[in-house]
């Protein structure tokens, strides 16, 4: 059993299109019961099975926290991905039974800010839809910039700023609209947190102005789902369970180990939280890692991967599995 | 060096440079060496963003060494106590970019450290190092009094009077280790008094 994978059985009770990219899922207990409580911030993995094939993609939980009677995730559709999403946009229809973990945080608040700053692009939006609704709940202190492409693609904008006024900010690339950064950041009372969830490239620019400017890494929080990468088939042995596997194309290094009957844990499946963390035993190649999780010394190292995400390409690869 | 103990016993460091828009050091007596030991890795013009809150010893020492930094502004106070709204209201005021270093007794940096504590800045994101006296600040925690510039194990409560043993159990929250009855079952016994915390 791995950690902190404990299954819900759901029904998917309503499908709304909310934008051409993006899809909301609810989802309700089958035995009609309350689901767990979950924080702003907090996902579920959840699983598609398509025919053969398995997919486990993690998904921000967009609902208020103080509603468990359902739970809803946001979808953006991804043509060249692997195909959980298109999946999500083309098969799941209301009535499907489906099955999620609980909800797993990795991306809390940390409520003994005096304010909260949260930065979200695209579709990064989601984690602070619940978030937000969190603090309003209890008159916390927050402001939300916002960027997206153009108008029609900032999912959600227009019930923030319903919801919540001028604590929401919008920037829209398509009329070059810009975060004046490093003014948002220094202008900033003691004690703020900065929440950060977006492209990676978002990403990366926030962590850095921030630092340069001063702000402590503990409180600057970021979220990023890494998918994991198609890529060349390889070959890898596990040299616990003794078994060699192929790894396909549009397979993570995690599902084929799984595919071969292997249960190793996870948690989030996307190169953040660690559980799935693997020692290489010996390996004769080049590693393609994808992950937030391990050090850059550790990547150098070529000691450890993360299967989640993390693909490999050469003759050989036997992981303490 | 204040020896390694249990977890709550603070453990401190070494003041280095930060990158930040404002720097704010608090420090006494001996504590400004710390200052005057970082200054050497600082980068040029590190001291113009820098303000200083200094406690001199009786000895006035080190005041016209922390001057030769030039930094942008360095106030001398004769008391923890004396600066106190000084730091409060700096720390108000203050906005995100602004770092916190703290350096000399204990006592100073505990009591520094719980108002930024309140301030909202983690106890994490503050800079310590530890030079001069060990001696504790304490509370009773039958009293719930404080004492300051404990020295002795055990040592009397200057509130209530108890003989206590000085624990390392340390509340961050109230800048104070623990000070517990030693003979709380026969108030007859009293075990020698060790001066220890010097």
């Amino acid at each position: 059993m791995s950690t902190g994978t404990t299954k819900l059985d759901v029904v998917v009770s309503d499908v709304v299109p909310v934008n051409e990219l993006v899809t909301r899922f609810h989802f309700r207990r089958r035995d009609g019961e309350l689901l767990p409580t979950f924080s702003g911030g907090a996902h579920v993995v959840v699983e598609m099975r398509d025919g053969e094939r398995t997919r486990l993609n993690p998904y921000s939980l967009m609902g208020s926290p103080l509603n468990t009677s359902e739970y809803t995730i946001s979808v953006r559709r991804d043509d060249v991905g692997r195909g959980g999403s298109l999946f999500m946009h083309r098969s799941v229809k209301p009535g499907l039974e489906m099955v999620i973990s609980y909800p797993v945080n990795l991306f809390s608040l940390d409520l003994r800010a005096r304010k909260h700053l949260m930065l979200a692009g695209g579709i990064g939006i989601t984690p602070f839809m619940a978030q937000t609704s969190q603090l309003a709940g209890s008159g916390g202190n927050f402001e939300l910039h916002y960027t997206c492409r153009t108008a029609s693609l900032g999912t959600y904008a227009d019930v923030l700023q319903q919801r919540y006024d001028r604590r929401v900010r919008l920037y829209h690339d398509d009329l070059d609209e810009r975060i004046d950064l490093d003014r948002l950041l220094s202008s900033q009372p003691l004690g703020t947190h900065l929440y950060v969830c977006g492209p990676a490239g978002m990403i990366n620019w926030v962590r850095d102005r921030a630092a340069a400017l001063g702000w402590p890494s503990e409180t600057v929080h970021f979220e990023h789902f890494a998918a994991p990468q198609p890529g060349a088939p390889f070959d890898v042995t596990l040299a616990v369970t003794g078994k060699t596997i192929r790894v396909g194309s549009q397979q993570s290094l995690l599902e084929a180990i799984e595919a071969a009957g292997v249960d190793p844990p996870y948690l989030c499946r996307g190169g953040v939280c660690g559980q799935c963390e693997t020692n290489v035993v010996s390996h004769d190649g080049k590693f393609i890692h994808n992950d937030h999780w391990l050090s850059e010394e550790d990547h150098r190292s070529g000691c450890k991967i993360m299967p989640c995400v993390s693909r490999f390409e050469g003759k050989s690869l036997v992981l303490e599995r | 060096m204040a020896a390694k103990s249990i977890i709550s016993r603070p453990v401190y460091g070494t003041l280095s440079p930060q990158a930040g828009k404002h720097h704010l050091f608090v420090a006494d007596a001996e504590g400004a060496l710390a200052i005057i030991g970082m200054a050497k890795n600082a980068p040029a013009g590190f001291f113009d963003g820098a303000e200083i809150v200094f406690i001199p010893g009786s000895d006035g020492k080190y005041v016209a060494a922390l001057e030769a930094l030039k930094p942008a502004q360095l106030h001398l106070a004769p008391s923890f106590p004396s600066l106190l709204p000084r730091l409060r209201q700096t720390l108000t005021n203050a906005h995100m970019g602004l770092r916190l270093y703290l350096s000399g007794t204990e006592g100073l940096i505990g009591q520094a450290m719980q108002v930024a504590l309140e301030a909202g800045i983690d106890h994490t994101s503050m800079q310590t190092e530890h030079r001069g006296s060990l001696a504790r600040r304490m509370q009773c925690v039958h009293c719930k009094g404080i004492t300051e510039n404990v020295t002795t194990q055990p040592a009397s409560c200057s509130h209530c009077g108890l003989l206590l043993l000085v624990r390392d159990h340390y509340s961050r929250r109230l800048a104070a280790f623990q000070g517990v009855c030693i003979n709380a079952e026969d108030r007859s016994e009293i075990p020698p008094m060790e001066e220890i915390f010097r």
